[in-house]
């Protein structure tokens, strides 16, 4: 063991301990430390000052993307979940896999049988030819070369899209397909995402968009809002529906543990503040001689 | 002592002594080490950074039986493991969101230090065994956070090994091939990291948590009042304000341990993203070598010492810079030149300093977060200098500084 008494406080502390100090005392403070201190708070408190004023100029100053829309879902809708889920068999599946997820985990999580699952939502066959097998990966049917050559680039695994890019991404996303003669390949571009490769895939259901353009500056024309020129099988409020469904349905997919996580987080909770009331009423029984 | 040979011969705890120091062990560093009686809340932490790495370890050893350290399957090993494995996604969420904690933890043991002055003599290489602790966490943290190979993962360690690369004379480029195994991070890197991650450094880690804590029983516990406890001791030479780490503290930081789990868990089962700081949203995007993300930032823990690195407009001055801010806090104990260990004895200009320090550092933090600006970077200039200046203004004031007394015996 060190010896303590190798670094006794200054002789003063210990002339001012001897008088009796045996708690804190405010003991007034010389004028030279008033005034280096006053210097010091007055600096820091400017720096800090400075620092907040500059965030907030700079947060006005940056400008904002496209505002987003956040879809009204209800993740613990079955009824939601499973007509999203059919929607991105049928849409989004052609191209896209989804290859984390399973089929069996899908029906049980959504409430549908093995037979409802292998008749309307199974389209793809196996390496061997036979129907995709109920327990297997939601994967698709497209390679990733033939994905480069129809799109430029291999159309992304949507599994995890959701934790990605956020649920209120998808559903703008989605929504904000317009005709844009200058996109040679497909002909439509996104607000949302610009440039994006995918074609308008569900504009039989929404119809085709034209952007409304603002007024001119800096030699452009900013796109201020989108409107329907040819409608097609849904109305605008169906359209926004199907979209939610599908949103909801990537959504769950992302994360499918998260009704059940949260359940048995409750059961945790209640358990863990039992556990603190008997861990309080213990401490303050050993504690009781401290004094 | 000599009464324990007597004692020693009964029973099974008889029997393991005479071969083995079990009682003497327990004695030394639990039921008879004597911790002050005034630990305030500031005291928990010590105990919640070792159960913190308990659930480290323990989580990552079930994790390792599904992951899978290869540039193709590693992304959807963790996936298979948050759906497929029973009750992965507890054991990956854990393990996530304890990295994060254990730095909550650990940046809020550092502060107690700061505060209380525990870095002073005699506690100089306990300091230092700390320091060594939270370097050897850092690397851990990072070398982890690689594993799930998600695009984060990815150029995060592409950005920080490339600042290897800034180091003179060729050795930089040399250094970083060799960190890589591989002109790029790659599977080789993937896989080197892994071992390093799940052997090498949780080694390194519990050595020097052993180091850590039998240097603190040496020289015993710091308190609020930062007065040495072993210089009123009673006839048998117990310090009066001492008590027996078992049970007294052992209540206590079963106490302390319940609420830091309510905490864990609520972020484990209700927001284990923490909206994005714990698991970032583009970690969930598999690792791509072709397309570079808008925006890398490191995870929250090491945004500070980012925003110093980017705060400096060289690039080699920024990385020492960064690896200074580090190294300066090894020092501290040679820094600070006032015997008085508590803040609460201590000048005005001290806590002004100290706070600012605190200050500086959390807006650094949130910078290193952010897309660098022209403003944000002049900010971040200016709390560097907060941050360094700290270390300046500390070996001035702490000479000359005017103290209150110190009180005989500890408070409550």
């Amino acid at each position: 063991m060190i010896a303590s008494n190798r670094h006794r406080p200054t002789r003063q502390h210990a002339r001012e301990q001897r008088r009796g100090a045996l708690r804190v005392m405010p003991v007034p403070r010389t004028v030279s430390d008033n005034k280096q201190s006053r210097v010091l708070v007055m600096a820091a408190a400017l720096l800090l000052a400075g620092c907040a004023l500059l965030y907030v100029s700079a947060s006005k100053a940056a400008g904002s993307a496209v505002p987003l829309e956040t879809p009204l879902i209800d993740q613990s809708n079955d009824k939601s979940l499973q007509r999203g889920a059919k929607a991105f068999v049928n849409h989004c599946m052609s191209c896209h896999t989804a290859g984390y997820q399973r089929y069996s985990r899908m029906a049980q999580d959504l409430g549908l049988s093995e037979d409802d699952v292998k008749n309307n939502l199974i389209f793809t066959t196996d390496d061997a030819g036979e129907p995709t097998k109920f327990g297997a990966l939601m994967t698709n049917a497209m390679t990733v070369d033939y994905g480069k050559q129809a799109f430029g680039v291999a159309p992304p695994n949507l599994a995890l899209t959701a934790r990605s890019r956020g649920i209120d991404w998808i559903y703008t996303y989605l929504k904000s397909y317009y005709i844009d003669p200058d996109r040679a390949g497909t002909g439509v571009n996104n607000l949302v995402y610009p440039g994006t490769a995918m074609p308008h895939v569900l504009w039989d259901q929404q119809g085709w968009q034209t952007p409304v353009y603002g007024e001119e500056s800096h030699g452009s024309k900013p796109i201020t809002g989108l409107e329907l020129e040819s409608p097609g099988a849904l109305s605008p409020d169906q359209y926004d529906d199907l979209i939610a469904d599908i949103t909801n349905f990537m959504a769950y997919m992302s994360d499918p543990i998260k009704e059940t996580r949260h359940r048995v987080g409750m059961l945790v909770m209640l358990f863990l503040f039992g556990l603190l009331a008997i861990a309080y009423a213990l401490k303050k029984e050993y504690w009781k001689d401290v004094t | 002592m000599s009464a324990n040979i007597e004692k020693s011969s009964a029973g099974v705890m008889g029997w393991i002594d005479a071969r083995f120091p079990l009682t003497k062990l327990l004695e030394e560093h639990v039921t008879k080490y004597y911790a002050p009686k005034n630990f305030n809340f500031w005291y928990y932490f010590g105990a919640l950074a070792m159960l913190v790495l308990v659930i480290q370890i323990v989580t990552g050893i079930f994790l390792t039986m599904n992951y899978k350290p290869d540039g193709a399957l590693a992304f959807s090993s963790v996936e298979y493991i948050m759906r497929d494995v029973n009750f992965g996604w507890l054991i990956r969420y854990m393990h996530s969101t304890g990295a994060s904690m254990f730095f909550v933890v650990v940046y809020l043991h550092m502060f107690r230090a700061l505060m209380y002055g525990s870095y002073k003599k005699p506690r100089e290489l306990l300091w230092v065994f700390g320091m060594l602790i939270y370097v050897a966490l850092m690397a851990e943290a990072f070398m982890g956070y690689l594993l799930p190979w998600g695009q984060m993962s990815y150029w995060g360690a592409q950005v920080i090994i490339s600042l290897f690369g800034a180091i003179p004379f060729g050795i930089g480029d040399a250094l970083t091939l060799w960190l890589k195994g591989d002109y790029i991070v790659s599977d080789a890197t993937l896989n080197r990291f892994f071992a390093l991650h799940v052997i090498a450094v949780p080694l390194v880690l519990l050595f020097l948590v052993v180091a850590h804590i039998m240097a603190l029983h040496e020289v015993g516990s710091n308190n609020p009042d930062g007065i040495d406890i072993k210089a009123n001791k009673n006839a048998a030479g117990i310090p009066k304000d001492g008590i027996p780490f078992h049970p007294y503290y052992t209540v206590k930081d079963f106490m302390g341990a319940i609420v830091f789990l309510i905490v864990f868990f609520a972020i484990v089962f209700f927001a284990p993203e923490m909206g994005g700081y714990f698991l970032e949203h583009a970690n969930f995007v598999p690792a791509d070598p072709l397309k570079t993300p808008e925006h890398i930032a490191p995870v929250w823990y090491f945004t500070p010492f980012y925003a110093i690195l980017r705060a400096v407009p060289d690039k080699l001055g920024g990385v020492m810079a960064m690896g200074g801010a580090i190294l300066v806090l090894f020092f501290l104990p040679w820094i600070d030149r006032n015997p008085i260990r508590s803040i609460r004895y201590r000048s005005l200009a001290y806590k002004v300093l100290l706070f600012t320090f605190v200050i500086a550092f959390i807006i650094l933090g949130y910078l290193g977060m952010q897309v660098p600006t022209p403003v944000g970077t002049l900010v971040a200039r200016i709390c560097s200098l907060a941050y360094f200046g700290f270390f300046v203004g500390l070996y001035l004031v702490s000479k000359y500084e005017s103290t209150k007394p110190l009180p005989e015996r500890v408070t409550l």
